[in-house]
């Protein structure tokens, strides 16, 4: 994946993936900036004061910027996973259900991250019911229906009907 | 390990106990309880053993450490409760670099608290026990310091397999606290003779024991953790 | 280095090893002839009188019970960590349970040995004592399997328990030793006379066989559990999805 051997080099894997899931792993008691920090520092990077408020500005956190996610709602807090998300040197992204609890403006920054990683070179893979929303950012679509992938969107689709679901991650530009 | 990787891993290592540690102050959720739960125990163990005044000095440093263990064990899931409430353990694991880092870091943030109880109930058994603590401080302090570090070493890898499995309050013990024999043995004898102020000069054996006992359990811990954090 | 926790652990395809009947006849026969040996033998102790012949059983179930945990458990558990085989997790864990159940004996015969000898039923004796600690170690990997119902989390996970317990049993044994001789409370059996050597030697080979016999009986039941649970599986995935079952790959 991404070059590297899954078993073997899995540590060179890590740096480059994220996940973002239900809870994803948001500290309640934490703040905002404590809680990006975190993320910073668990990935090794230096943590430059003046980028980190800007990006939490940018995902519209600003005046929440000290409070802790505890009091936060659902969409706040999967922002500060944006925000982290943003900040982190990353080349893939695995997104589950990310746009929920968004209103149009926070799925338009979501897809603005998705588009800025493929331009540095990076991809997503993107689990969603909404179609409507992750149309505009999707490159391939593969669409399951009680257990089978058939559904084919234009452009190049690796629809397999009738095979049970198989996801193979090649590399590409 | 060249020194820029090296470097890298201590920052994770102390995020992860500074984030464990801002989050228990915030909380302030396990400490008192522990706290209380210890002051409890002395009560408990001084009702049990009997209004004998020499019976409880001569047990004193045995009550102590058992008040100890058994309120330290309360920290100890707790360290993993915090992870699995965020639902955050997957996203730790993925983070890139050494995952043993995060057994690092949790152990020094549960080493830290271990200490904050010490600190309350040693002082307090020496008043309950009427045991002079005071005279003593500074080889009490390097005994209940090797000690702590055994047990909170253990501690804190076994409550990653025990916190994630049902009957977890028991299993934990269960566990950890057989594990923990020579410590226990070790740290008594050596709080006993200390206290006595040493007259046989045993106490340096014993304070060798407690160390090679933490060089051994800390580096197989540590090895061992690896296999043990991830899904 | 290798991610511990993404391989999968490889499930046992060997066929299922054969019952060791013959193995198992032989154990008992020669245990049969060994204690008879030691015990027409040898001659009454002049302290114990007859109760010494309890010798030959309490002494050689400990020493099988620890070659069956320190050794074959952990051992098989270094193995499992490192090949992540299947089969190497199944015995283990039946290594423990035939280590659990002889630690067992050899404490209550202690006792039972201890009782006229020293007046109690147990007198906090070095070597019982840090037995007791010992088994306590391996219920409690029992413990741990029988609550984890994760195949691979709980060959993971008990293995690294296994690993640490065999660790500790010296050290236990050397610090409960010391704490003793400190505490100078009554001694152990004196070391043994060579008149009751051969009966000794004789029923240790007699354990040995026989904790052999059970722990690849037991082996043996574990690997056809496990077959019938992933033959159940495969037949509910296959019933399910009209083709072979299976998630994705990575």
């Amino acid at each position: 994946m991404c070059g590297h051997d899954i078993l073997r080099e899995s540590a060179a894997i890590r740096s480059v993936v994220a996940l973002s899931g239900q809870g994803a792993g948001i500290y309640d008691d934490l703040t905002v900036s404590e809680n990006v920090v975190f993320a910073m520092r668990m990935s090794g990077l230096a943590v430059d004061p003046a980028q980190l408020r800007s990006v939490i500005d940018e995902v519209g956190l600003g005046a929440e910027r000290d409070e802790r996610a505890r009091h936060l709602s659902a969409g706040m807090r999967r922002r500060i996973v944006l925000a982290q998300i943003r900040l982190r040197p990353l080349r893939l992204l695995l997104l589950d259900e990310p746009y929920t609890s968004f209103d149009d403006e926070g799925v338009a920054y979501v897809n603005g991250v998705i588009r800025s990683m493929r331009e540095r070179g990076g991809s997503a893979v993107i689990v969603t019911h909404d179609a409507d929303r992750v149309r505009e950012v999707a490159d391939r679509t593969l669409r399951l229906d009680s257990g089978l992938i058939d559904g084919a969107e234009p452009p190049g689709t690796d629809a397999l009907p009738g095979r049970p679901p198989h996801l193979r991650l090649t590399s590409h530009a | 390990m060249p020194d820029v990787v090296w470097r890298r891993e201590l920052g994770r290592v102390l995020a992860v106990a500074r984030k464990d540690l801002a989050i228990e102050r915030r909380s302030k959720a396990t400490l008192n309880a522990v706290i209380f739960f210890a002051a409890l125990t002395l009560l408990l163990f001084g009702f049990a053993l009997g209004a004998d005044t020499s019976a409880m000095r001569d047990a004193a440093a045995g009550v102590l450490w058992l008040t100890v263990l058994f309120s330290g064990v309360l920290v100890f899931n707790r360290s993993y409760q915090l992870e699995l409430e965020a639902q955050s353990l997957e996203s730790l694991l993925l983070y890139p670099g050494e995952r043993r880092a995060i057994f690092l870091g949790k152990l020094l943030a549960n080493l830290a608290i271990v200490f904050v109880v010490e600190v309350v109930t040693v002082p307090a058994a020496g008043i309950l026990y009427q045991v002079p603590f005071w005279p003593h401080l500074i080889p009490l302090i390097g005994v209940l310091l090797l000690g702590s570090i055994g047990f909170v070493g253990l501690g804190t890898f076994y409550a990653a397999i025990a916190s994630r499995v049902r009957s977890r309050e028991v299993l934990l013990p269960l566990l950890l606290f057989p594990m923990l024999v020579p410590v226990l043995i070790a740290a008594v004898e050596a709080t006993t003779a200390i206290l006595a102020g040493d007259p046989m000069g045993n106490s340096g054996a014993w304070v060798r024991l407690l160390a090679a006992f933490d060089a051994i359990f800390l580096v197989a811990a540590f090895f061992a953790f690896e296999y043990v954090i991830g899904d | 280095m290798t991610d511990a926790t993404q391989q999968r652990t490889a499930p046992a395809t060997e066929v299922i090893p054969p019952r060791r009947t013959v193995l198992g006849w032989a154990a008992f026969a020669f245990l049969a002839v060994s204690q008879l040996i030691a015990v027409r033998l040898s001659p009454p102790d002049r302290d114990m009188g007859h109760l010494q012949k309890i010798m030959y059983v309490h002494v050689p179930a400990a020493w099988s019970s620890l070659i069956a945990v320190v050794v074959v458990a952990a051992t098989s558990s270094v193995l499992y960590l490192w090949k992540r085989e299947e089969k190497y997790d199944l015995l283990a864990a039946s290594a423990a349970e035939v280590g659990v159940v002889l630690m067992s004996l050899t404490i209550i015969l202690g006792s039972i040995w201890g009782r006229p000898t020293w007046g109690t039923w147990w007198a906090w004796d070095a070597r019982l004592t840090s037995m007791a600690v010992l088994l306590l170690i391996f219920i409690g990997y029992l413990a741990l399997r029988a609550a984890t119902d994760d195949e691979d989390r709980r060959a993971r996970w008990s293995a690294a328990v296994a690993i640490l317990g065999a660790i500790n049993a010296y050290v236990v044994y050397m610090s409960v030793r010391w704490w003793r001789t400190l505490h100078q409370i009554q001694s152990s059996p004196a070391t043994v006379d060579p008149a009751y050597v051969i009966g000794l030697r004789l029923n240790a080979i007699a354990f040995l066989l026989l904790m052999i016999y059970f722990v690849s009986e037991r082996y043996r039941t574990a690997r056809l559990e496990r077959a019938t649970e992933r033959a159940l599986e495969d037949q509910a995935l296959s019933r399910r999805g009209g083709g072979e079952g299976g998630g994705g790959g990575k």
